[in-house]
């Protein structure tokens, strides 16, 4: 700040405020809900201070899910979203790595086109193929498996350009001391590269798990067994079961869980969120 | 920009690439192809008659009055997304940049909305605006307004579009933060002295050297509002009532999916590509720029 206002101090934190706490207010509403009984949730109007149903209905949704709606138990939901997410990043992170290295480091003939191809993908998201792919997953027999639920979305052309982008900025020196020690390019890749490489792979993973955790329309249309759910997936399937049946303070639990894992991710390695945030849009 | 040392090999940058152009020719490119040429027929939905009907499910398109209230409200919806999204996030972006004690802590509280999923940030909207258990809509009857977004399509749309900025906020606010930080102290000191205000230092000074990252940020919302609002509208409207809430992506999968109108949705899955192509080619021309810039 330029000149000192003490109301202008004032001001500033009464509006931040009020803006952490609007926005932080579907939360916590939520989380209030899903520690009330179904007597307390569904009650005009509801209380706004934590009930004492907290294990219950958490023991319940993991356990044995909700009795209307979805039965499956969000437990295994969580499950399918941990390898869906964790298949994805990594995936992600190991294919574009690869294909960064061989645009980079390499001549050969169609280089260009392969580069043009893979930057092509960024202009077809799944919203806008979502039949087509479905027909080919399909027929490949990868409905109902964790390969149909990732590999779709595993080509990513934002990863193999943050890498290329990092790649053209390793000192040419290194190539070079690497080629008169002897090494080959995989040796280089592999001892000199992916170490370099750890601060971008980091800031990917966190951006790629919470995109994979996240997945909607996909999941949606390649599951069909309640078993192979993703936890978003689940929420969706209880609410549908129609208005007065719904068990708002499952549904809510089971949103808490859903939201969990991704928010710890964000907080706890949020240095890395944001340079991952800010690489990838490059 | 070229590497001056390259390894030399006759297969193995090939092997390299492999993987990634397997993926992508498998699930990218074939599908693609697949959706261009569907668009260009009719069949039924058994796929026992097939006909070469050239561009006749465009023409079919664009005379239908549903797919045309679609463009609209896709058009309302995005511009109602963008425009209240950056203009909330800048405002708090511009209060979080003039805190000097605690802004990481505000920063932490207003990032995490990113981490959570579309659909969920729509169940809690929808619980919060339940017409009949929801917390807010209580309070809004006691005001004596009557909220009831099951039936009321401008209420339905209100609420995916609250839940769509809500969602957004996170991800403009840190890149206005960061566009702020950026802007050299020594322009704003220089105005202080020469007498400008706060509010003239950010509409002369501040706002215009912000251009970037705010054109930057209205192409990334559009597509954001264009595509990865399907879940927003699926959890939270499922289009309805009577369509109001219908966007493109949504009606893609509602005419192809649940309707089984292949050769429609297939149709409809081309002009949105042609769609994101578009944006997507101007958002690059604009981050060339601002490379030179």
């Amino acid at each position: 700040m330029v000149e000192r206002r003490p109301l202008g101090t004032v001001v500033t934190h009464l509006i931040l405020i009020a803006g952490v706490a609007i926005i932080a207010l579907p939360l916590y509403v939520g989380f209030v809900g899903s520690t009330l009984s179904f007597g307390q949730v569904t009650s005009v109007p509801m209380q706004m201070t934590p009930g004492t149903h907290l294990l219950e209905n958490y023991k319940a949704v993991l356990t044995s899910g909700s009795t209307a709606g979805s039965k499956a138990p969000v437990g295994q939901m969580m499950w399918n979203s941990l390898v869906m997410a964790l298949c994805i990043a990594i995936g992600k992170i190991a294919i574009s790595l690869l294909s960064a290295f061989a645009i980079v480091y390499f001549r050969f003939p169609l280089r260009r086109t392969f580069f043009w191809m893979i930057f092509v993908t960024l202009m077809l998201p799944v919203e806008v193929r979502i039949l087509p792919t479905y027909k080919v997953v399909a027929e490949l027999g990868m409905v109902d498996t964790y390969a149909g639920l990732t590999l779709p979305l595993i080509a990513s052309a934002t990863a193999t350009f943050l890498f290329r982008q990092f790649f053209l900025t390793v000192p040419d020196e290194l190539a070079e001391a690497a080629r008169i020690d002897g090494a080959g390019p995989m040796r280089f890749f592999v001892d000199i590269l992916v170490p370099l490489s750890r601060t971008s792979m980091a800031a990917l993973f966190v951006i790629m798990f919470i995109y994979g955790w996240n997945q909607y329309l996909w999941p949606l249309l390649v599951t069909t067994r309640e078993d192979m759910y993703t936890v978003v997936i689940g929420i969706k399937r209880m609410v549908a079961g129609g208005d007065t049946l719904v068990e708002w303070q499952l549904v809510l639990a089971t949103a808490m869980l859903a939201l969990l894992p991704p928010a710890l991710v964000v907080l706890l390695m949020q240095r890395w969120f944001v340079k991952g945030l800010v690489d990838s849009e490059k | 920009m070229e590497k001056r040392v390259v390894f030399r090999s006759p297969w193995l940058p090939y092997a390299l690439v492999a993987p990634q152009l397997a993926i992508t020719l498998v699930f990218f490119f074939w599908p693609a192809a697949q959706a261009l040429y569907q668009s260009l027929l009719i069949q039924d939905a058994f796929a026992s008659k097939t006909q070469f009907v050239w561009f006749d499910n465009f023409v079919a398109l664009f005379h239908d009055p549903h797919y045309l209230a679609s463009f609209r409200v896709t058009a309302v919806f995005s511009i109602l997304v963008t425009v209240i999204g950056l203009a909330l996030a800048l405002l708090l972006a511009v209060f979080a940049d003039r805190v000097v004690r605690g802004a990481t802590v505000y920063k932490t509280l207003l990032v995490w909305p990113y981490a959570v999923a579309a659909a969920v940030a729509a169940v809690l909207f929808v619980f919060l605006l339940n017409p009949t258990l929801g917390v807010i809509t209580h309070l809004l009857r006691a005001l004596g307004y009557n909220w009831n977004y099951l039936l009321n399509p401008g209420q339905a749309l209100t609420l995916i579009v609250i839940t769509a900025v809500w969602k957004q906020i996170s991800y403009n606010f840190l890149f206005f933060l960061a566009g702020l930080q950026s802007i050299p102290k020594s322009l704003i000191e220089a105005a202080a002295i020469d007498g400008a205000g706060p509010a003239r230092r950010f509409w002369t000074v501040v706002f215009p050297l912000l251009s970037p990252t705010t054109f930057f940020l209205l192409v990334v919302n559009i597509v954001y509002a264009f595509f990865d609002t399907f879940a927003i509208v699926d959890a939270a409207t499922s289009g309805g009532p009577v369509q109001a809430t219908s966007i493109l992506v949504f009606k893609v999968y509602q005419d192809g999916v649940q309707a089984l109108d292949l050769n429609g949705s297939a149709a409809q899955s081309v002009i949105l590509m042609a769609i994101v192509i578009t944006l997507t080619v101007i958002q690059f021309r604009f981050v060339e720029r601002k490379v030179q810039y």
